[in-house]
């Protein structure tokens, strides 16, 4: 490829922030001066922590791009400097193209204002021109599917609304560089969906999309090429496939997994999935799995509210980062009743026959209906052990898939001519 | 075979590490300008929103604080107004220095108020403070309505001076900016300056000729050159002298007060080009 297909060009990049470890909170001109008093020519002592090191990167136009890493690798500090919010210590990043930045729905969104005056306000904070936002004005409100409450203040939109509106300005906003974070936490599925749609839409266009989040589904449905962060350095780059596998296997299986404090939780989420465990059919616990083995599942919630209906889903992602299949009590044989306090969650399955290898596990929790008020991407992982369960003496090969299914084979003598015949 | 040599694309935008101080970009502010009408747009908007009477007050309190002024020292004091009624001459006074007061006050607060935004979108921040003077001057203008009914009632007509107003204006919202600028980047790091700022606008009040004349102070040209230091001060006499033809002018004054407005002004856009890259690490 030409130099001259290059979007962004990443070189040495480095971000630092000075931790003070006495300060609790925001320094007053009561710190200053009493800090002054008592040290008056000394500097301060920090300790310094690189959120980012020697990042180098170059993206080309076009290329739909999937930032993945756990908690504190670096994702938003990246992205905070690609959208010039916050500015790099070292290093440097060259754009090729108007970026336009997602960090958050409906930022700068005013409650007492309308839902047409909150475009306009909106716009003009991403940085649209006002003749811009007017001819984008009727595909906005279409899109977020508004109309009817166009001229009622935003305060009193149900929260579905809110983000749909808000959504819908930063998708209008067609920006040669669009760079979005986590967005697609919030909201239905229906409207989540319909995002992913625009921003595939965005890329089909030949614009380059840098995404940024902890659900390696979706980074696998929607990227080409991948960069794993891993305490704030480039762990991986490359097809988003081989990343996305190589980030699975972060997560190391275990019988049980802590999820108070997971790092796979999107930003600003209650923790309400407390943990997972993991055993076998006699309550064995256990990490690693024969191929269609029964597998028992454990989740503890605690809640302070009441949880009348509560859905709670497991998915079952590959080591590609391949939804292989998901099991929910609104999708089992018997369902569970309302949650109060803590309470443990039991599933009782049956694995399909699954290629030997590393399997991670996404918990959710949602109201009947809502979206979801608790999630964990990779939450957990499990191996598939590596057992005959073909019974043959052939390796096994990526392109047998992900399910190992049994089949019989035989010979029939066939007459050409009656095939034909019974074909005609 | 040989192909002409692409020439090496030039970056639309390089992001580099902060530099000591920072050229304010005049361009990225133009392309900009349509969040800045945006921005004013909404904080008058959700102003008159919110309040049961809305533009009511913008009058209302002045011509209170001017009715209280004219009482305490122009009935109880008994201080000059050099011949005008004392209520018209207090509320000029107060409406010129409501303009100082609440640009300074609404600039100060803007970044602060507006850090959501500062931590999650770029856009010149400088936008925050400047836009302010939108809400500012549409109040500026509607109390000036009730000061043109009073001078009606009182049958003052203005004089020649009034061709003088918009500078005195200019002056006034220089200083207000300038100062606003530094304070609400200050702010950002020092949250306890929004509890210093009422206060010390409180003593600004009474060190400027708002209530009373400088006819009024009868000390020696020594004390009256240190009152002079202030440069709120003879832009203000000079502010309602615009209006109502009295007061005392010392050109002198004026002039020191016009190059320490600009140095407040340049110097307040400097500074807070200098603490801006910071605001999205501290809120």
């Amino acid at each position: 490829m030409s130099s001259s297909d290059i979007a962004i060009a990443v070189r040495g990049l480095g971000k630092s922030y000075e931790i003070d470890h006495q300060r609790t909170h925001l320094p007053t001109f009561r710190d200053t001066i009493v800090r002054r008093l008592k040290n008056p020519f000394g500097r301060r002592s920090f300790e310094t922590f690189w959120a980012l090191k020697d990042i180098d990167l170059e993206i080309q136009k076009g290329d739909v791009v999937g930032i993945i890493g756990r908690n504190g690798a670096g994702k938003s500090t990246l992205l905070k400097i690609l959208s010039r919010i916050t500015e790099p210590t070292t290093g440097r990043v060259d754009l090729y193209g108007r970026i336009g930045s997602l960090l958050e729905v409906g930022t700068g969104f005013h409650s007492e204002l309308t839902g047409r005056e909150n475009i306009f306000l909106n716009g003009a904070i991403l940085g649209m021109r006002r003749k811009e936002i007017q001819r984008q004005f009727d595909a906005i409100v279409d899109f977020a599917e508004v109309e009817k409450f166009l001229d009622t203040p935003v305060k009193h939109y149900s929260s579905g609304m809110y983000v749909r509106l808000a959504f819908a300005v930063a998708a209008h906003l067609n920006p040669e560089i669009l760079v979005v974070d986590e967005v697609l936490a919030v909201g239905d599925a229906e409207f989540q969906k319909k995002c992913m749609g625009k921003m595939g839409d965005v890329a089909k266009s030949g614009r380059t999309v840098l995404f940024v989040s902890h659900n390696i589904n979706a980074v696998s449905s929607l990227c080409n090429y991948a960069v794993l962060l891993h305490r704030g350095r480039v762990q991986t780059r490359g097809e988003a496939r081989s990343v996305i596998s190589e980030y699975s296997s972060i997560v190391r299986p275990d019988v049980h997994f802590d999820l108070v404090e997971h790092s796979g939780r999107p930003k600003g989420r209650q923790a309400i999935l407390q943990s997972l465990a993991l055993a076998e059919q006699n309550d064995e616990p256990s990490a690693t799995f024969d191929p269609g083995a029964p597998m028992r599942i454990k989740i503890v919630i605690k809640t302070d509210t009441r949880l009348r209906s509560p859905r709670v889903s497991i998915g079952f992602t590959s080591a590609r980062g391949e939804r292989l299949f998901a099991v929910a009590t609104y999708l089992g044989v018997n369902r569970i009743g309302q949650i109060v306090g803590a309470q443990t969650v039991i599933c009782s399955l049956q694995l399909p026959a699954l290629m030997p290898g590393r399997y991670t596990l996404d918990v959710g929790i949602a109201q009947e209906g809502g979206a979801f008020i608790d999630a964990i991407y990779s939450a957990g992982a499990f191996d598939i052990a590596e057992t005959n369960y073909l019974g043959v003496t052939h390796a096994y090969f990526p392109e047998m898939g992900n399910i190992l299914v049994r089949s019989d084979w035989s010979l029939e003598p066939t007459a050409i001519e009656a095939t034909t015949a019974a074909a005609s | 075979m040989t192909q002409p040599a692409k020439p090496a694309p030039v970056p639309l935008l390089s992001i580099l590490p902060p530099r000591r101080w920072t050229p304010l970009s005049l361009r990225e502010l133009w392309l900009y300008r349509d969040l800045l009408y945006t921005l004013a747009e909404r904080d008058i908007k959700v102003r008159y929103k919110q309040t049961l009477l809305g533009i009511i007050w913008v009058v209302l309190q002045p011509l209170i604080a001017a009715a209280i002024f004219a009482f305490v020292f122009g009935h109880i004091a008994k201080m000059s107004s050099d011949g005008a009624p004392f209520l018209v001459f207090s509320y000029a006074g107060l409406l010129g220095w409501n303009l100082f007061n609440s640009t300074l006050t609404r600039a100060s607060a803007s970044v602060v108020e507006n850090a959501r935004l500062v931590s999650k979108v770029y856009f010149p921040r400088l936008m925050l403070p400047v836009s302010t003077l939108g809400a500012t001057l549409i109040d500026f203008f509607v109390s000036t309505g009730l000061l043109v009914v009073l001078m009606l009632i009182y049958r003052i007509a203005p004089g020649w001076q009034l061709i003088l107003l918009p500078f005195w204006m200019c002056l006034l919202l220089a200083a207000a900016i300038g100062l606003g600028l530094y304070i609400s980047a200050l702010m950002v790091s020092y949250r306890d300056l929004q509890y210093a700022l009422p206060p010390f606008l409180q003593l600004m009040l009474y060190a400027c000729p708002v209530a009373y004349s400088i006819s009024n102070l009868h000390v020696s040209p020594r004390i009256l050159s240190l009152y002079y230091l202030n440069p709120l001060a003879s832009i203000l006499e000079g502010f309602r002298w615009s209006i109502l033809g009295v007061g005392t002018i010392n050109w002198g004054a004026v002039a020191y007060s016009t190059a320490v407005t600009l140095v407040m002004l340049v110097g307040g856009v400097l500074a807070f080009k200098r603490m801006e890259r910071r605001f999205a690490d501290v809120l």
